[in-house]
């Protein structure tokens, strides 16, 4: 780890002055991913911002129904909250299938959005990886890619976003509000995130002088008919292969309206406009959940060890669509899946 | 290092390394947190910070590298050996203490960011003597081996008793997947936690 310096704000306007006065430095939190990362030299911050004593911990209810969640509220306090239970479920759901309780205990809502990919050559500080070091070329491409990308890559990256909590957020079409020197902002959630193209070093439309403050979640969260269906390598504390949270509003048999999010298989959170439509109007059967799924895995690409998840993203699709339709969303505690 | 099974007394403990009774090549290598502090101080940067925390009731004014792991600070600054090294990576709990009741692992926590926090580790479990009932009950199920996680297992253990959300075995087990025991006592600690349960 390399030598820096640590400063403590108290508030938000304090934090965003001391980062737009240290070009160089970030912001810490909860530390799960950034101290791992410093610990490995990939990170090399000359200046922790300590922002934990921010009031930015409280869930407050929106004047439209909704919820607005503080960025330094834990995840385990976000999953347990009890208006996250009754009215979010899929997101208490997503978030007890990600990490341990202790990385649970200690990570952040804000966070949790700006955890960079577990690909095994980011980590790997002796091979070529764009992300790390931009040019350097990627090695996952023609390497050990079983964990990568099958959507939405390019010739420079075929990392994933390794967040569970993120796919129940995409899904629920959250709002990330951020606050930096240029005043404050909001941005939808599936403009939050971005493909690599050929700047694959930027996981996000954050600007490096930004703070994430808050997460609002619009009203609807799908309480009845939902699930967080992650299939890894391990039963627990393991990232996902492929995952799925998805969130169905019913007429009796018919699909009124559906939301669905990918984890595990791109850069982002998932989404496909397209085959949510073709579930609208449609009978909740097993024929339907197909149709979308194969127009999601149509322009899937895999790259040899990884291929697998093309047909895997199908059918886990398929089954918490399932799930979602029958009202048996996906256990986090007993795994069995439904 | 490589023990001599035929002259044991050949190299010095794990416990005296620690102590920093040993010689000064082998207590540097196990040391990197004072060899950091050491060459930053050469460096003229950064300067220490300082800490103020409570440790099992005691209160520490410490003077930190900001680099200084809460995992280091609790063993080579505080000498609280019993919070066990394993990955230092966040992946297998052994280094699981609670901060302000809340389990959390120490290799990834900064001690500068524990500022005026309560930290409990397994010293600070045992009251007046007695063994805290998660302690007993480890040793009533035998529900370790080589024994390297158990101090991780079970501030763990008191930190999902504390939260109170597992009720079934079930449910211990994928609220314990934080900690893992290469000799597979998993068994014996489930059953070891289920019976703290009911006396908690």
């Amino acid at each position: 780890m390399i030598d820096f310096q640590y400063s403590r704000a108290s508030n938000v306007g304090e934090a965003i002055s001391l980062m737009s006065n240290n070009p160089g430095a970030k912001f810490v939190a909860g530390g799960t991913n950034l101290v791992d990362l410093m610990k490995m030299d990939i990170e090399r911050p000359t200046r922790l911002i300590d922002i934990t004593r921010l009031q930015l911990n409280k869930v407050e209810e929106t004047a439209g129904g909704g919820l607005r969640i503080g960025a330094l509220v834990p995840n385990t306090d976000l999953a347990y909250h009890p208006a996250v239970e009754q009215r979010y479920p899929m997101l208490a759901s997503a978030i007890m299938a990600g990490a341990s309780q202790q990385l649970r205990n200690m990570a952040s809502t804000g966070g949790n959005l700006l955890q960079r990919t577990r690909c095994a050559y980011f980590y790997d500080t002796a091979t070529p990886c764009n992300k790390r070091r931009p040019g350097s070329g990627c090695s996952a491409i023609d390497g050990l890619n079983r964990m990568n990308a099958i959507l939405g890559t390019s010739d420079a990256c075929i990392a994933v976003h390794p967040s569970d909590m993120c796919v129940a957020l995409a899904a629920l079409e959250a709002t990330v509000h951020v606050a930096g020197p240029r005043g404050e902002r909001a941005i939808a959630f599936a403009d939050f995130h971005r493909l690599p193209g050929d700047t694959p070093q930027r996981d996000s439309n954050l600007e490096t002088d930004e703070l994430i403050t808050a997460i609002e979640l619009p009203p609807r969260g799908f309480t009845s008919n939902y699930t967080y269906l992650k299939i890894r390598d391990r039963l627990s504390y393991a990232f996902a292969l492929v995952s799925v949270a998805a969130g169905l509003e019913l007429d009796g048999d018919t699909i009124k309206d559906a939301r669905f999010a990918l984890g595990g298989v791109a850069h982002k959170p998932w989404r496909n406009a397209q085959a949510e439509a073709a579930l609208r109007g449609q009978p909740a059967s097993e024929p339907t959940f197909t149709r979308a799924a194969d127009l999601v895995v149509s322009d899937a690409k895999g790259f040899g060890h990884n291929a697998f998840k093309i047909d895997l993203a199908r059918r886990t699709l398929v089954r918490a669509l399932s799930q979602a339709a029958r009202g048996t969303p996906q256990s986090q505690s007993n795994k069995k899946i439904a | 290092m490589i023990k001599s099974e035929a002259d044991p007394s050949r190299y010095p403990t794990r416990r005296e390394v620690v102590a920093g009774g040993a010689a000064l090549p082998i207590a540097m290598s196990l040391s990197p947190p004072r060899a950091a502090a050491q060459s930053a101080a050469g460096n003229g940067t950064p300067s220490a910070v300082p800490v103020s925390v409570t440790v099992n009731g005691n209160h520490h004014a410490l003077s930190l590298d900001p680099r200084t792991t809460l995992l280091d600070a609790l063993r080579e600054h505080l000498d609280l050996t019993g919070t066990k090294k394993g990955c230092d990576q966040g992946q297998c709990g052994a280094c699981t203490v609670l901060i302000n009741g809340r389990r959390v692992v120490s290799c990834l926590t900064l001690a500068v960011m524990t500022d005026g926090a309560n930290v409990t580790t397994i010293e600070g479990l045992a009251k007046d003597g007695t063994l805290h009932p998660l302690q007993q009950a480890f040793i009533d199920h035998d529900a370790f081996q080589c024994g390297y996680c158990t101090p991780g297992q079970i501030c763990s253990a008191a930190g999902l008793i504390a939260e109170g959300k597992a009720k079934t075995a079930t449910e211990i087990r994928e609220l314990m997947s934080g900690n893992i025991c290469r000799c597979g006592a998993y068994t014996n600690i489930v059953a070891a936690i289920q019976q703290a349960m009911g006396q908690s």
